[in-house]
């Protein structure tokens, strides 16, 4: 396959940035999306050029860090696809692809097509500890899960947090990600006594990375790489609610005394 | 283990009162829009219905004004609530759109949709233009500010002449369009923002949003068609009666 690229080239944060045209030549159909890259990157690097930087690590979809916006669509056209495991048999020879970086002002682009994704760790962080006994291991089963829980749970821990989500929502909103953080303990017994804690304090680092808001255009969904569901949105919105209108996870008042 | 290794606590609700965190949040600007936008849908579906009366003709739509009128506490209650509602609706509407505009100050150069819908992407543009119709609406029905023979309490004759003349119908027809965008997207899309969601009934909130949204849309535009396709008119006795009317 023969291919033209059209692909954002920035020298750091401070560089105002450019499109560069790159031709891409003899591709095989059976290549990832970023051995493709790898090709023309070889190239490149023959003729002394500076080669293209991307994030990329396990490279069987599930680590989270490769991620780029492929023809106007966050880790490309085929649903539930990372980049690294997009094909190049999706494609058509003599197609011209855009490649740009994840935009948003929460992700600042650190080099080419590499953003820096730390405003996730920081919504994570802000989540915090839960409280596990830390002694011998627990007996199996100990605390009984319905399965349904465990599974919607375990639907919301398939988040690797590469950050399509905000990439692909109109609004740069950061609420898929943050909805599926917080309900995947949310869901379960030993995520119940900071539940509302949490969710207030996830949301408060939400709003104050700067991510924009939800209007329910559901492009997040479309462009997961995991498909975790909108619900998910809806159960992080039902939980603030209940956390605000009963006064949950606001920091105890003291009354009384300690005895 | 020590305490130092936990993050610091960066909410600020420890600070500020909650109604006030509540209502800087995203989700609280989210949920302000989606309860005024439901006492905005229920008004709107009400007074549909209520308007439907011209068909039953002059005497019937008038008498349904006065007795509105004789109820001075639930008209000035409702006008109360719906200008409260419009008011915050335009104000999270605005807020949000700020917040969404700042978080990606540098754009796509090619962007593919693949799950919003024409309504989604265009609800500001809908509800700009409903601000506009509504203001509108009021100066020429409601005030007769902008009505070109406007009787006060001759409301079947308000609206038959009203809608007879210049770019007014075509204004109506036009809002009612982006009523139908605004709408459509706006019910089913507030019941996710308050967290009604269950995988059994997702279906059934774009049904109720599509019937619902219908209804109230052919309902409205029956009033300008009817009105410029000449099957409702005044009364040709009843015209003369207003016109030599002190």
């Amino acid at each position: 396959m023969n291919l033209r690229l059209h692909v954002w080239r920035q020298r750091n944060a401070a560089d105002s940035g450019r499109f560069v045209t790159y031709p891409a030549a003899d591709i095989s159909p059976d290549m990832s999306f970023l051995e493709m890259l790898d090709v023309v990157n070889e190239g490149l690097i023959a003729r002394g050029e500076d080669p293209i930087a991307f994030d990329h690590d396990c490279r069987e979809g599930i680590c989270g860090t490769c991620g780029m916006m492929i023809d106007g669509q966050a880790h490309g056209p085929r649903r539930a696809t990372t980049a690294c495991q997009l094909h190049m048999r999706t494609f058509h020879d003599g197609d011209e692809i855009t490649i740009e970086p994840w935009r948003a002002d929460s992700f600042p682009v650190v080099k080419d097509l590499v953003v820096d994704r730390t405003a996730f760790d920081r919504i994570v962080a802000a989540g915090g500890f839960i409280t596990a006994p830390t002694g011998s291991a627990p007996d199996g089963n100990a605390i009984p899960v319905p399965k349904t829980s465990a599974d919607l749970a375990m639907d919301a821990a398939a988040c690797i947090g590469c950050g399509a989500c905000v990439a692909a929502c109109p609004n740069a909103s950061a609420m898929l990600f943050t909805a599926a953080k917080v309900s995947h303990l949310g869901l379960l017994p030993q995520g119940q006594p900071e539940r509302y804690a949490r969710v207030r304090r996830m949301v408060s680092q939400m709003d104050a990375e700067g991510f924009g808001t939800c209007t329910n255009h559901f492009e997040c969904e479309a462009a997961c790489p995991k498909s975790i569901s909108v619900r998910f949105i809806a159960r992080l919105n039902r939980d603030y609610l209940r956390a605000v209108l009963t006064g949950g996870g606001e920091p105890a008042r003291v009354e009384g005394g300690a005895g | 283990m020590s305490a130092t290794a936990l993050p610091a606590p960066t909410g600020k609700e420890q600070t500020t009162h909650p109604a006030a965190s509540f209502l800087a949040s995203s989700i609280g600007r989210k949920v302000v829009m989606a309860l005024t936008g439901l006492v905005l849908f229920g008004y709107v579906v009400v007074h549909m219905l209520g308007n439907l009366q011209i068909y039953l003709g002059p005497a019937a739509l008038n008498a349904y004004a006065v007795k509105l009128r004789e109820m001075p506490a639930l008209l000035w209650g409702v006008r109360g609530l719906l200008l409260v509602s419009v008011v915050l609706h335009v104000w999270a509407a605005a807020s949000l759109t700020r917040t969404n505009m700042d978080a990606r100050a540098v754009g796509y150069r090619r962007r593919r949709n693949r799950e919003s819908s024409y309504a989604s992407r265009t609800m500001r543009w809908s509800g700009v233009i409903l601000l506009l119709f509504i203001v509108y609406h009021l100066l020429h029905l409601t005030f007769g500010t902008v009505h070109p023979s406007f009787v006060d309490g001759d409301v079947y004759h308000n609206v038959v002449s009203g809608l007879q003349v210049g770019v007014a119908p075509l204004f109506y027809v036009v809002a009612m369009l982006a009523l139908g965008l605004h709408m459509f997207h706006g019910v089913w899309s507030l019941m996710q923002t308050v967290g009604l969601s269950h995988p059994r009934y997702d279906r059934l909130r774009y049904a109720f949003a599509a019937f619902i949204t219908a209804v109230v849309v052919i309902g409205n535009l029956s009033f300008p068609l009817a009105v410029m396709t000449g099957l409702l008119k005044e009364p040709a006795s009843r015209k003369v009666a207003i016109h030599t009317a002190p």
